[in-house]
């Protein structure tokens, strides 16, 4: 392939990446933020992956065969088991304004510099053989597409474009804002869509050789089985592999969490706490994702290439070139491509954090000339000085990998920088757990884990590039035997890596350890150990529990964060603070806590230490004695106590206000349905009064009606009289029911008797009416326990309601009592009016007139039901109804027996 | 008994019992009387002798009172038909919506007959002039 095109579609790839970052800082900007987003945030994560996972997994797994899944199990591990510890990180650094791993360090051990500038050189350390591991691996993988040779000549290398371009993306999106907290959402989005096109790729070519170039897995695995080499892949060597994979899922979880990249996306990039929700699953899911095809490619490679020299870590590219698919190399150079620039610009931008406020800062404010110009105009000092470190960065990258980096895999490299950062986890777990770890004791943990990893992988690498004599391998330092790069201590059986992990965290942690017991932490040191450790007890009352005295000019502050943050903003958030903790600042001397907010802002632009440094300039500081600190510490914790108890009462009132209102709202809907209820009852007291008195008053006033309507009228008086009285008895029943004054009195019962009693009582008015009743009564139901009068009153209510709605002499009525499934049954079925559907439900409600105030219900059906229901439920039974207009009714009760 | 009225009344209640008093108090007066057990029959009744009196009460199956006068207040050649709702809904509220729904008169049950005679009397005569 043309290197042209080639080149030119990496132009392009990096113009898209432009155009995404510049639309989602467009979109902040409007208020829109799309980096406040879970999915986004656990996307940016995946910037863990570069062209190392892209590349040289499948490279490693060609040698080493599963041995590569230890690097993406450490941080599925951290996702599951130590997010309470990556959420402490986080609540730690937003509440401090911390922006970086050198930040976190030195802020933790008293805000000292040299903690600041030693975490800041180690990960140069580590960070500028991985960006040159990232261009090697373009810059290899340009070669391979285009088959031709990287020149030597820089000003002819492509990637030495690339990495113009590259310094170009990083310092446009990385130093928009000097405020290094205020966050880089373009380039959070632009790495986030990046983690999205590297899988895609990474899925193109894996299923391209699986199911294009293979039968899938089964046939690889097959193939690959025959081939004597490819067998060992998936066997885990003795207690040496045992070990080795302790080693590297540990080292990896540590990486995941201090790689400066790692903890610029999830902690400083962090938006929202509860995103690491998110993040803990779909991270992990996005680690199995790319790893699915890994170990299929390196087969296949194997298979296709078996005794070729193609290296293993092209194989990605090799494969689909060797078959001349080459939009299909395209597609994995791009995938590689991201991966490797995902990396170079967030690894660039955390390090130049580091770098400008760690080293290059202090430096500044210690030279008086170059001090005068910061004051002149420190935003532009600032931002000159991130530019100035990220072109820095890249380009030292850039010669690390012209000069150094030929001779070694993409994995050896990595795994370095893994040892190398990993010596952070001492201070770091000790600073958040350990309120006794001292400033002394970080540094000689630092300095030793350091020394000795320098000793175990770096010097060796010098060996083998031939810089040293190959003499200290084989005969120790100094001619000591117990002193050899790769057996120190005579210690043998264990890979380089794991080797070097073990003595370098050996020695780090007992520095650290022993280092504090033996030294004494100043009254800075202690007051952020306590606030470090207790996090989580001060981050809303931070403020407060910072211990500084001494005398600073409110003018002075005032002027030193005006000429950071400009006057108007400085003027607004000023105002904020002290409208927030009530503090005057009419006055000369500035309050303690408004000091230190100041120079808490100001460390989210300079850095912590040297933060410290602008406001120790402008102020007059005493020092306080340790035990005046931890005095003044717990007297606060006692009042977080006492504010702990006062959240909790309010809460607990709170709750008791909410049962309260919903204790009221239950009384109004009983109140509500109590007066539904006697409207209801009114009206239907009033129906028969109306006819009565109507009736009354007609015969009173009317001497000369005929003896047969006189006798009409007479007697419909009389059966109005009975509706009424049986109304106002069946309120008197409903309202023993309701207020729980009827006790049910059991004794032994035959159902089959009651149904025939209450067909007998009634059998009368169904002849009159010409309406037939049918029985179907299984004869062996046993005896059950009830009240005969109530279960009576039931059936009674029943049937009569049948006859009233069957039509006279056409209807019937069908009776059926059976025993099912330890209840009692019984039917009553007419084939009468029916009710509609609506209806149904409603007929049993004692209300039912209430919630349809105007239209009426079927007639006549009154209370009985709402009767009968409640008697039921004292049986422990229930009662419903199936019907169909037109066709009838079955109503349906159940007794259980007990 | 009055003579002078040749007019048309129509009562709708479900109950038949009122049914039975009304009609004999109306018939007693000399109207020439309907009846109609629920909405949906007082509708044909309405538009097919468009009576000039409608005794009507509110809570009925299928159809309400309320729904029988706006359709009587709402016909262009039944709107000047007097409604009379009869109903055992007494509270203020209820008064108040039978007019706004345009009775001409409200009287709540139970009532009194005689009461009830003169007020249709008086309206009759009303209709008559």
């Amino acid at each position: 392939m043309n290197s042209y095109v080639l080149g030119l579609i990496s132009i392009y790839y990096l113009a898209f990446l432009f155009i995404v970052a510049y639309q989602a800082e467009k979109k902040s900007k409007n208020a829109k933020s799309i980096v406040s987003n879970p999915n986004i945030y656990a996307l940016s994560l995946a910037v863990y992956c570069t062209a190392w996972t892209f590349y040289g997994s499948v490279g490693r797994a060609s040698t080493d065969g599963l041995d590569f899944l230890a690097v993406y199990i450490g941080p599925t591990l951290v996702m599951f088991l130590a997010f309470p510890i990556l959420l402490k990180i986080v609540r730690i650094c937003k509440t401090q304004r911390l922006t970086s791993i050198a930040d976190f360090i030195s802020s933790r051990y008293g805000k000292n510099r040299s903690l600041g500038v030693l975490v800041t050189i180690i990960c140069l350390l580590s960070g500028i053989p991985y960006i040159a591991l990232q261009l090697k691996a373009i810059s290899n993988s340009f070669g391979i597409l285009t088959r031709s040779i990287v020149n030597s000549n820089i000003l002819v290398d492509h990637t030495f474009y690339i990495v113009i371009l590259l310094i170009l993306f990083t310092i446009l999106f990385g130093t928009r804002n000097v405020e290094a907290t205020e966050r880089h959402e373009g380039m959070v989005t632009a790495i986030a869509v990046e983690s999205i096109i590297k899988l895609i790729a990474f899925f193109a070519i894996g299923i391209y050789v699986t199911f294009w170039l293979f039968d899938g897995f089964e046939d690889i695995f097959d193939k690959a089985n025959l081939m004597q080499a490819a067998r060992k892949s998936f066997v885990v060597e003795k207690e040496s592999g045992m070990s080795m994979w302790f080693w590297h899922t540990l080292l990896a979880m540590m990486a995941f969490m201090f790689l400066p990249r790692q903890f610029q996306v999830t902690v400083v990039e962090n938006v929202d706490e509860k995103y690491i929700n998110r993040a803990m699953w779909m991270f992990p899911l996005y680690m199995v994702l790319i790893n699915i095809f890994v170990m299929p490619i390196s087969l296949a490679g194997g298979i296709i290439f078996s005794g070729k020299p193609v290296n293993s870590d092209m194989y990605v590219l090799s494969i689909p070139l060797n078959f001349s698919d080459e939009s299909l190399a395209i597609i994995t150079y791009i995938g590689g491509f991201s991966a490797a620039t995902g990396m170079i610009i967030v690894e660039t931008i955390a390090i130049s954090v580091m770098v400008s406020n760690n080293l290059l800062m202090p430096i500044f404010l210690g030279i008086p000339a170059s001090k005068e110009l910061i004051n002149l105009n420190p935003s532009r000092v600032i931002q000159f000085m991130r530019r100035f470190s990220i072109a820095l960065i890249i380009f030292l990258g850039y010669f690390y990998f012209k000069f150094i980096t030929e001779k070694y895999s993409l994995v050896s490299i990595g795994m370095t920088a893994f040892v190398v950062v990993a010596q952070f986890a001492p201070s770091v777990f000790g600073g958040i757990f350990w309120k006794r770890g001292t400033q002394k004791g970080a540094m000689a943990g630092l300095v030793g884990g350091t020394i000795i990893w320098f000793f175990t992988l770096i010097i060796p690498s010098l060996v083998s590039s031939g810089v040293m004599s190959d003499k200290i391998m084989t005969d120790g330092l100094f001619g000591n035997a117990l002193l050899k790069p790769y057996e120190l201590f005579g210690m043998t059986g264990m890979d380089n890596i794991s080797h070097a992990t073990f003595w370098t965290l050996f020695f780090n942690t007992a520095l650290y350890f022993f280092g504090s017991l033996c030294t004494k932490q100043t009254s800075i040191e202690h007051n952020q150990a306590v606030l470090f450790v207790n996090i989580f007890q001060y981050s809303k009352g931070i403020e407060n529990s910072v211990i500084w005295r001494g005398k600073a000019l409110v003018s002075d502050i005032k002027s030193l964060l005006e000429s950071f943050l400009g006057a108007s903003r400085t003027e607004r958030i000023v105002r904020v603070f002290a409208t927030r903790n009530s503090i005057n600042l009419n006055t000369r001397y500035a309050d303690a806590r408004f000091v230190n907010y100041s120079e808490k802002l100001l460390s989210g632009i300079v850095g912590t230490a040297s933060a410290r440094m602008m406001v120790s300039s402008v102020a007059k500081e005493e020092e306080i004695s340790l035990n005046e600190v931890v005095e003044i510490l717990k007297k606060s914790q006692e009042l977080m106590a006492v504010n702990k108890e006062l959240k909790q009462k309010s809460q607990e009132l709170k709750l008791l206000t909410e049962q309260l209102q919903a204790a009221n709202e239950q009384l109004k809907q009983t109140d509500k349905l109590k007066d539904d209820f006697l409207s209801t009852v009114t009206h239907e007291i009033r129906t028969p009064l109306t006819s009565i008195k109507a009736l009354s008053e007609i015969l009173y006033d009317n001497d000369d009606i005929e003896h047969s309507e006189r006798q009409h009228f007479l007697n419909t008086i009389i059966k109005e009289s009975d509706r009424l009285s049986r109304l106002i008895n069946q309120v008197l029943d409903l309202e023993k029911f309701e207020s729980g004054k009827v006790r049910i009195v059991k004794e032994e019962l035959n159902l089959e008797e009651i149904i025939k009693d209450s067909v007998d009582s009634i059998e009368q008015l169904a002849k009159d009416k010409g309406i037939e009743i049918k029985q179907i009564i299984d004869k062996k139901m046993p005896t059950f326990q009830g009240e005969r009068d109530r279960i009576m009153q039931v059936m009674l209510n029943l049937l009569s309601n049948a006859l009233k709605f069957t039509e006279p002499n056409k209807g019937k009525i069908t009776i059926t009592a059976y025993e099912e499934d330890g209840s009692l049954h019984v039917n009553v079925i007419d084939d009468g009016a029916g009710i509609a559907k609506p209806y149904q439900e409603l007929i049993f409600d004692k209300f039912y007139q209430a919630h349809d105030q105007t239209i009426k219900k079927p007639k006549g059906s009154g209370l009985g039901l709402a009767i009968s229901k409640r008697i039921l439920e004292l049986h422990n039974g229930t009662i419903g109804v199936e019907s169909e207009v037109g066709k009838g009714s079955k109503f349906s009760f159940e007794i259980p027996l007990e | 008994m009055n003579i002078q009225k040749n007019i048309k009344v129509l009562i709708v209640d479900d109950e038949p019992n009122i049914l039975l008093s009304l009609e004999f108090l109306m018939k007693k007066e000399g109207f020439i009387v309907f009846i109609a057990r629920d909405g949906e029959e007082a509708f044909d009744i309405i538009k097919r002798e468009h009576p000039k009196i409608v005794l009507l009460d509110i809570m009925m199956p299928k159809v309400d009172g309320y729904e029988v006068c706006r359709f009587i207040k709402g016909g262009n050649d039944t709107k000047e038909t007097k409604v009379v709702f009869l109903s055992a809904k007494s509270k203020e509220a209820d008064i108040e919506k039978g007019y706004s729904v345009g009775a001409d008169l409200y009287i709540p049950k139970p009532f009194s007959t005689r009461d009830l005679v003169k007020k249709i009397n008086m309206m009759a005569s009303g209709v008559v002039s």
